[in-house]
């Protein structure tokens, strides 16, 4: 046995562990860029680009739907980029490929794990969020935006890309892998088309039903805080009332999944 | 301070009827080698699942270096490290990556880390594909991989479980020269297996374990010499012989039972025992060249010439059949 230095066990600390396995995540998305880039723009990319841009143009839309799709496509891409993140690599990485022993074996608290991948997920999602602003310009021309609702722009993507890590968690620990293909026809496609992100929320008056089911969908109110922040003359949820709803509904979804996530890493 | 303790350790998995560790209790010392021999579902994967924090035990204490397992997991997966027995590689990273970033996780500076996975890549003769990603390497190399990774943050206890099951012959003994170097070194090994070999070849000491219990820990040689006394015997005559022949083997003194083999053609199929020449096995209970002499005289009362005698002395096989009345496999 050649001579292997030993290191101080004192080194070990969680956040010297967490910081490494957020950095491991990082490195692997930096080598993937092209993967990661199609990924989350490619379906924001198409429904702006035939919602915004090609209805628009035939004159099926109205001038302004453009301004009032955009904010959603933003939620969508929030929730979904995050849901993404974490719910398909968990899926496998519990039930096939079991990477995830490595880190849950290394000195840190399982709730780490748990709040890395909560973590990585919440910067990619905001890192696909942003890459929107510029697809946004280049495909409609211009975007709606004003700086005085930048704070609650911020806190709609942050708590759009919680409440899809809370999803991501929470169905990663749940489903089994070769339930996988259920994840995209139960879970993904509903979600998507009851989150209000192609049309508000106020307008589903005539639809009474539709808009009880659309305001049991987290992503609505992402959906409509973010109208509020750019869009505030379309008609909107208040903004305290999404923001109310949402940090619920995060606390919820991210309890009851690190509960399921201590259940698949531990027997 | 012993490196592992164990102390009437029980676990019960929820809807099942029966325990699947059923108040195991032992200790390792620091640099030993310590093998837990039994069949599959024995308890020993949980047991190690237990002692590596990723089973929780339904009773009783585990303390790896006197670290509770369940007080302080985080203390207790600073000290020990686990080679699985499936591969959990990182796939999405080469293998040197991988071995870097374990070390990482584990608080190995930066550039120590570097060093000690290319140090250990080429102990593990793994430098040339250090770039490759794990996906298309074989179940020898991934476990070279596995323990090279799990020796990076240089782990005072490292659990291996079932480190050959799967291997080819040139992997296995790839891995138990590398195990066998480790016994040198101060690291305290686990290991887990169903091969009795293997447990006779690496372990100081043996546990043998079945049904979630542990029913005889010694050394190796020191549980085979329990069986004292027992040994066996291997005749094989010119012809064929019938059934007369085993009754008079079975009467004499000392012989415990006797078993005719079956001699496996070339193609693997047996043939009939009628057609072959008469070959048995003795399992005797006392010294077995005491009983060639009055076995050989057997042989020509019936008009049998002996042709090959075979003597064998118990294996750790032995022992657990001895303990549970069934084979390992």
């Amino acid at each position: 046995m050649s001579a292997i230095a030993v290191h101080r066990v004192e080194q070990a600390t969680p956040w010297r562990a967490f910081r490494a396995v957020l950095y491991r995540d990082l490195y692997v998305t930096w080598r993937e860029l092209p993967a990661f880039l199609a990924q989350v723009i490619l379906q924001p990319l198409f429904l702006l680009f035939v919602f915004g841009k090609v209805l628009g143009s035939l004159g099926y839309t109205q001038n302004n739907y453009a301004d009032l799709l955009f904010p959603g496509l933003l939620a969508l891409t929030a929730v979904i980029t995050a849901m993404q993140t974490l719910a398909f690599p968990l899926v496998a990485e519990f039930g096939w490929t079991r990477e995830i022993e490595d880190r849950l074996l290394a000195p840190m608290p399982t709730s780490f794990v748990a709040g890395e991948k909560v973590l990585f997920a919440l910067l990619r999602s905001l890192a696909a969020t942003l890459i929107m602003i510029p697809v946004g310009i280049l495909i409609l021309g211009s975007i709606p935006w004003r700086w005085s609702g930048f704070p609650l722009f911020v806190a709609g993507l942050v708590l759009g890309a919680l409440v899809g890590a809370g999803f991501g968690l929470l169905l990663g620990t749940l489903v089994q892998p070769q339930r996988i293909n259920l994840l995209f026809s139960l879970v993904f496609t509903p979600l998507l088309f009851t989150g209000c992100s192609q049309y508000p929320w106020p307008s589903l008056d005539q639809l009474r039903w539709f808009q009880v089911v659309t305001a049991c969908n987290p992503m609505t109110y992402v959906s409509e805080l973010l109208r509020g922040a750019l869009v505030p003359t379309v008609p909107h949820i208040q903004p305290w009332i999404c923001i109310v709803v949402l940090v619920f509904a995060v606390s919820v979804l991210i309890t009851v999944g690190v509960r399921g996530f201590y259940r698949r890493a531990i027997d | 301070m012993p490196a592992v303790e164990v102390d009437d350790l029980v676990k019960r998995y929820p809807k099942s009827p029966v325990n699947a560790v059923d108040g195991v209790s032992f200790g390792v010392e620091a640099g030993e080698v310590f093998g837990l021999l039994g069949p599959n579902g024995a308890g020993k994967t949980t047991t190690v699942g237990m002692l590596t924090t990723r089973v929780r035990p339904t009773g009783g204490t585990a303390r790896i270096g006197g670290v509770d397992v369940v007080k302080d997991p985080v203390a207790a997966r600073r000290q020990l490290a686990v080679v699985p027995q499936r591969s959990n590689l990182d796939r999405s990273i080469s293998i040197r990556d991988n071995l870097v970033f374990h070390a990482a996780y584990h608080g190995v500076p930066a550039r120590e880390r570097e060093e000690r996975a290319d140090e250990l890549l080429e102990q593990f003769g793994l430098l040339d594909r250090a770039r490759d990603k794990p996906d298309f390497f074989s179940g020898g190399q991934s476990q070279r991989v596995m323990i090279a990774r799990a020796l990076t943050h240089a782990p005072q206890v490292l659990f291996l479980d079932e480190p050959t099951t799967g291997l080819d012959p040139a992997a296995r003994l790839f891995v138990w020269d590398r195990l066998r170097e480790l016994r040198d070194s101060e690291v305290t090994l686990i290991l887990t297996t169903h091969d009795m070999d293997e447990a006779a070849l690496l372990a100081d000491r043996v546990g043998v374990m079945d049904r979630g219990k542990l029913l005889a820990l010694d050394t190796p040689d020191a549980l085979i010499s329990s069986l004292e006394g027992e040994g066996t015997l291997e005749l094989t005559a010119d012809r064929a012989a019938d059934g007369a022949v085993v009754d008079a083997l079975s009467a004499l003194a000392g012989v415990e039972r006797v078993e005719t083999v079956q001699v496996a053609a070339e193609n693997g199929v047996p043939e009939p025992a009628e057609s072959q020449p008469l070959r048995v096995r003795l399992y005797l209970t006392g010294d077995a060249a005491l009983s060639v002499a009055p076995a050989a005289a057997v042989l020509a009362e019936h008009g049998l010439v002996l042709q090959d005698v075979k003597l064998g002395t118990p294996t750790l096989e032995d022992v657990f059949i001895h303990l549970t009345g069934r084979t390992l496999r």
